[in-house]
């Protein structure tokens, strides 16, 4: 099953590096990683999506909390929460598949961002599934290039992940 | 004052209380040897090869329950001391590594000597710091202490480049270091315990089994003191031998791969465990799913909760420091209405005898070979059971483990978690220079004496009379024996070819060396031996090439699987 783990970690140098060399010398996956430092720049959050079995993720999180430089882990999938990507998406926009595109991207809620006359790049945000839907609809053969954020979280109601 | 870095290192180390740093100078750590050689605080031990630094620290702390220091230089300097940090974080040992690096500016240049020291390390250290400016280095030197010592201990590394130590700043030593991303649980849950106690209280067959954090803790006294309360059997692992008397009636021996007939069935087939400072590993209870093929309940109290449910699930999970938990868990049991169940305790122990009668340790006694178990049961009698006992890894390790009874904790010193072979002549060295006044005995075979024979060199040094106990078999024994059970006798690379004449090789380091064949001479050697209090004696005893280790529970099968001598 996959979990959503959010990591308030030390924003030092290697902190990071700590982390993924977790993961990696125990062989835990990972599906996605994003970092960036929080309101107080001490501090970083981290969200790693993951999987594996509930006894996997106890260890997971057990093993987290060992690093010296994490302050707080929590799995977000424990409870309501909220899960958001952001995808930019380069694709061709010449023609009839010029008006497509942008029809497309309006029903997906997304922003075009980037214009040319024959490119656009899309901004789309959402859960993963809905940025895998956006690709399946449109042609792949329009598909340029796509960049991904991978997922961030946070947990619903007054759930408060901070130090 | 303003100190330079290299000062503020010494005088960091002064203010812990160090007395020895192991190490090995080079060019990124001269300012700080510069400064070690001005003082006579911290006395440095040179040894021949970084391996041996970390492992004489490692030793060291080990048998003195204070923190091994080891200082080496940047690149090969770390590299090679790699193999003993490494050995001290699978044991949980608290130990600080010094490394020097190369200068700030040249770092990611691939400078002369240059490793990524924190990277290399970071998978086998407990924490590590690359300290770039100098005003940051008496409060990472406190943190490093704070951290090596607390929680379940381990190896901390402090990783200065050269620069660093040459620059100044106001020196203040903190008092105390507080991490609000580090603050490990002392005290046990008493709801925890209080349940604990009354599984104890039903239980029909139950068993303690502990391991080295009985000894990290220094809880022995308080275990013994709860196992002769409840009359339980107890068992301990290779880490925690000396944890629980060896000589006691309670004490059913070692459990594990090598473990006692007698051990291995009581861990499987009581009802109730309490397992104390131990973590279930696959050479202790094998394969876990046949381990969990009868139902028990498990109290697990452990330092670490990781170390909790990681292989086995428990029913009551305490975690805090041992000995604390310990305290309390006895104090209920004294205040308590309640007792063990006497007549279920009696038929438990009436069985546990009959497994006892299998005497599984049996060897035979008769050859006119010497037995290499004889050697250490020569051992225990000649040093009283009360020597500091090193060992490397292999065969020689199991007979130490199984047939010297070790009754106190900090007596028995091996690379229990890593395994590493070269691990027994440099502890010892530590484990020596830690209580000067103890005996020391390596027991060790010809392929692992080898692997840090250079150390003799600083053994000579430092006047170090270590009696290195060479049993001596011509094989890598337990690679042989695995070949032997599971390879069709095919003794790939495992026969020690070309070996030298250890006597001589003692005499030309300046030692004393002396070569036995005979059954008969065995123990009138050890005690000759033994008798040359200032003086390292290298005794190789040529042991049957061809003798096992048993009890044996093949890798992956279950605790009770057991290949027994009687078997064959």
């Amino acid at each position: 099953m996959q979990h959503i783990i959010s990591i308030l970690l030390e924003n030092e140098a290697g902190a990071l590096s700590r982390v993924a060399g977790l993961f990696s010398a125990r062989a835990y996956n990972i599906e996605s990683l994003t970092v960036a430092p929080t309101e107080d720049p001490l501090v970083s959050r981290m969200t790693i999506v993951t999987s594996g079995s509930a006894d996997v993720i106890e260890q997971i999180t057990k093993q987290l909390n060992k690093l010296i430089e994490v302050v707080k882990v929590v799995d977000l999938c424990e409870a309501g929460h909220l899960a958001r990507e952001l995808m930019l998406i380069k694709v061709k926009a010449t023609g009839a598949a010029r008006d497509e595109m942008k029809r497309m991207a309006d029903i997906f809620r997304g922003r075009i961002v980037d214009v040319t006359d024959a490119i656009y790049v899309i901004e789309l945000t959402g859960n993963g599934s809905k940025l895998d839907a956006f690709i399946e609809a449109i042609d792949a053969d329009l598909i340029l290039e796509t960049v991904r954020t991978g997922v961030c979280g946070i947990a619903r109601g007054d759930r408060v992940l901070s130090v | 004052m303003e100190l330079t870095g290299a000062e503020i290192v010494v005088q960091s180390l002064a203010a812990e209380g160090v007395e020895f740093v192991f190490g090995y100078p080079g060019g990124s750590v001269l300012h700080i040897y510069d400064e070690l050689f001005k003082q006579d605080k911290v006395k440095h031990v040179l040894v021949r090869h970084e391996q041996g630094a970390a492992h004489a620290a490692d030793g060291y702390s080990r048998a003195s329950r204070k923190v091994g220091v080891c200082l080496v230089t940047s690149g090969p300097g770390v590299t090679n001391a790699v193999t003993g940090i490494a050995t001290a974080y699978m044991d949980s040992i608290p130990m600080i590594i010094i490394t020097g690096q190369v200068p700030t500016h040249a770092i990611g240049l691939d400078a002369f000597q240059e490793v990524d020291t924190v990277g290399i390390t970071r998978p086998c250290v407990k924490h590590n710091f690359l300290v770039k400016d100098v005003r940051d280095l008496a409060v990472t030197m406190k943190k490093a202490f704070h951290i090596a010592t607390t929680g379940r201990p381990g190896p901390v590394l402090v990783d200065i480049p050269k620069d660093v130590t040459a620059e100044r700043c106001e020196f203040i030593y903190p008092e105390r270091v507080e991490m609000r991303t580090y603050q490990p649980v002392v005290r046990g849950h008493s709801g925890q315990i209080s349940q604990a106690l009354e599984l104890l209280l039903q239980a029909k067959r139950p068993m303690i089994y502990t391991g080295g954090g009985i000894v990290l803790a220094d809880a022995s006294n308080e275990l013994a003191r709860l196992v002769h309360k409840l009359g339980f059997p107890c068992t301990n692992t290779l880490m925690g031998l000396g944890g629980f008397p060896g000589t006691d009636p309670q004490f059913v021996g070692m459990l594990g791969m090598h473990g006692t007939y007698e051990a291995n069935m009581a861990m499987q087939h009581c009802d109730v465990l309490l397992a104390i400072g131990a973590r279930f590993d696959d050479r202790v209870i094998g394969d876990p799913r046949d381990f969990a093929r009868i139902s028990r309940r498990i109290i697990h109290v452990d330092v670490d909760p990781s170390s909790i449910s990681k292989r086995v699930r428990v029913d009551v999970p305490i975690v805090g420091d041992v000995r604390e938990v310990l305290l309390e868990l006895t104090a209920q049991l004294e205040a308590h209405a309640g007792s063990v169940d006497k007549p279920a305790l009696d038929a438990w122990w009436t069985q546990i005898n009959e497994w006892r009668g299998r005497d599984c340790l049996r060897y035979d006694r008769t050859a006119n070979i010497i037995k290499p178990q004889y050697v250490v049961e020569k051992l225990w009698e000649v040093t009283g059971g009360d020597a500091i006992v090193t060992s490397d890894v292999g065969q020689h390790q199991m007979w130490a483990a199984q047939f010297y009874k070790f009754d106190k904790p900090r007596r028995w010193i091996n690379s229990g978690g890593l395994g590493t072979m070269g691990f027994g002549l440099p502890s010892a060295m530590g484990a020596r220079m830690a209580n000067p006044d103890a005996t020391v005995a390596c027991v060790t075979g010809e392929a692992s004496i080898q692997m840090c024979i250079q150390e003799l060199s600083t053994c000579k040094q430092y006047h170090l009379p270590i009696k290195i106990v060479n049993l001596n078999n011509r094989y890598m024994g337990m690679v042989r024996q695995w070949q032997e059970f599971f390879h069709g006798n095919r003794y790939a690379e495992s026969y020690m070819d070309a070996l030298p004449d250890f006597v001589r090789l003692a005499e030309a380091y300046g030692h004393a060396g002396m070569r036995i064949d005979k059954p008969a001479d065995v123990e009138p050697a050890l005690r000759e031996a033994f008798a040359r209090t200032d003086q390292l004696v290298f005794l190789d005893f040529i042991t049957d090439a061809t003798e096992n280790v048993y009890p044996m529970v093949a890798g992956g099968k279950g605790l009770t699987d057991m290949i027994l001598a009687e078997d064959l």
